[in-house]
């Protein structure tokens, strides 16, 4: 976290490209609810704000273009020295880049946020259990989203060179996550794709907690499908870890 | 033997381009020479440039599917606007797009090099280099904008034709202007060029809406002061003669050259500003 903290002038600059970019999609996704007679697929103008918001907020958190540190290490053979470490490789890039994540919350997250509720109407959850479930489901989408990155950088195990899978991801990663439209207003086909890939457990699901359009039970059992991704994720980063390992080949010495 | 090195030296000297622009014509082959050279990751740049764009004009569908109308365009028009948008924005993406790597070379202090060059720097710095893969993005604009001008009712007449014409130009006109501009203001934010960007990806965003959705702070912002309206959907708004708002009127589109103009002039401003802020690294 601490490294991180020194760019101030380039978290600035991050947080001039959230809003504006939030201000951008505020006016035409609000204009779409007013379209649609100010309700679409369960979005009012402020839950629909609040998605925009929070959403914008997490952009330096989430995981939605594929690069990692690790991606680089695989391809460069430095990895060779992490398997040294008594540390378990995958479980050591998940949580670095969890603590990178959690920490731009506070340059980027919290004042998009807060600009969001200075200039529009923002909706908050109406039950007092959807903060405390809202930011277990926020941090999980980190991880999620951690996670799934992490096998990007493992697939390099036997490309090599990642960009075109982490190119792939990018583009995934933000349509299916709903960053620009959230996926409730998807045709049902593409509803269905969606939900079917672990994108949506990185950023609308918390974000449909934290503005409370999904409430009790149903929140819950979002929780509870962002935890089986995670186990999916997670376990398939630790299969690809080890066969991965008996692929590696380091030259030099 | 002497004879032929002689020969082959001879007509390696004649396949070089000659005249004042012949060091930019050789640098700029060479660069695309470059970059299909390692074929597979050419094509795979190509294939996910293409991959983006479609992504990007699947999210502009699925909020009209959504809605039927916003912001006084239906699907039909609004693919016009994208397409005109996004044409010209990877025309001037792919000359200009390079500029964006300044503050790369800014903290390197590899910007040096260019001054010890004949050639303005600007020039230097547009020529340095030439990414083709923004050619697959232009596909996906002009496929657009060709669907657009198919289902669209279009009253054709020379005007019209004359309309898409000057619309096309000054967008890409437009668009490289930002670029310039963002590159003038990073000689003084360096770390922070995400702050550019927002303007210049924002602006590309802001080309593809309906501008008739924003309100006033941003009509100024992407309306006028960064003339994002006039690349795309104020030309639209023209040529299918919709009725444009109180601050972009329906025939405002023919002012697009105007607006061009007026971004180089902001450019110009910038760039002279943060060249004669410079004062390289030293050593």
């Amino acid at each position: 976290m601490r490294r991180q903290s020194t760019y101030r002038l380039a978290a600035l600059g991050g947080l001039v490209a959230n809003v504006t970019f939030g201000l951008l999609k505020v006016a035409l996704l609000l204009s779409a609810v007013e379209a649609g007679g100010g309700e679409l697929a369960g979005y009012d103008p402020a839950t629909m704000a609040a998605y925009i918001w929070i959403s914008q907020g997490l952009l330096g958190s989430v995981n939605l273009h594929g690069r990692s540190e690790i991606a680089d290490r695989i391809k460069t053979g430095d990895v060779a020295v992490d398997f040294l470490r008594p540390l378990d490789v995958q479980l050591a890039a998940i949580t670095t880049e969890t603590g990178r994540a959690v920490f731009s919350l506070l340059p980027r997250g919290l004042p998009s946020v807060l600009l969001g509720a200075i200039v529009v109407d923002m909706a908050t959850p109406d039950s007092l259990l959807s903060y405390p479930l809202g930011a277990t489901s926020l941090l999980l989408g980190i991880v999620v989203s951690a996670a799934t990155a992490y096998l990007v950088a493992a697939s390099g195990f036997w490309l090599v060179e990642t960009r075109g899978v982490a190119i792939l991801y990018m583009v995934a990663s933000g349509f299916l996550a709903g960053l620009f439209v959230p996926i409730r207003l998807f045709p049902d086909w593409l509803h269905a794709v969606a939900t079917a890939t672990p994108f949506p457990s990185m950023l609308i699901y918390p974000v449909d907690i934290l503005s409370g359009r999904v409430e009790g039970a149903a929140a819950v059992s979002l929780v509870l499908l962002q935890l089986l991704w995670l186990a999916v994720v997670l376990g398939t980063g630790q299969l690809m870890t080890r066969s991965g390992r008996r692929r590696l080949e380091v030259q030099g010495g | 033997m002497v004879d032929r090195t002689a020969e082959r030296s001879r007509t390696l000297t004649d396949q070089l381009p000659r005249g004042r622009t012949a060091p930019y014509r050789a640098v700029l082959g060479a660069r695309m020479r470059a970059q299909r050279s390692y074929r597979g990751n050419f094509v795979l740049d190509l294939a996910s440039s293409l991959l983006v764009g479609l992504v990007e004009l699947a999210e502009v569908w699925v909020l009209f599917a959504a809605v039927d109308r916003l912001g006084g365009l239906d699907f039909t028009a609004i693919l016009l606007v994208f397409g005109l948008a996004d044409l010209a924005f990877s025309l001037a993406d792919l000359a200009f797009g390079h500029c964006d790597t300044l503050p790369t070379y800014l903290r390197a202090g590899t910007l040096d090099v260019f001054y010890l060059r004949p050639q303005p720097l600007l020039l230097q710095l547009i020529t340095s280099d030439i990414s083709l893969r923004r050619l697959a993005r232009a596909a996906v604009g002009l496929g657009a904008l060709t669907a657009g001008l198919v289902v669209n009712d279009i009253a054709w007449s020379p005007a019209a034709v004359l309309l898409l014409a000057l619309a096309t130009l000054s967008g890409v006109a437009t668009f490289a202007a930002m670029f310039v501009w963002a590159a003038g203001v990073q000689f003084f934010l360096v770390e922070g060029s995400e702050a550019t960007n927002a303007f210049v990806y924002g602006g590309r965003y802001a080309a593809s809406q309906p501008a008739s959705v924003w309100g006033r702070p941003l009509t100024v912002l992407f309306g006028f002061f960064f003339p994002m309206a006039f690349t795309a959907y104020l030309p639209v708004v023209t040529l299918l003669e919709l009725p444009g708002s109180e601050l972009l009127p329906g025939w405002a589109g023919w002012c697009a050259p105007a607006a061009a103009v007026w971004a180089w002039c902001l450019a110009a401003f910038s760039w002279r500003i943060g060249v004669r802020h410079y004062q390289g690294a030293g050593g």
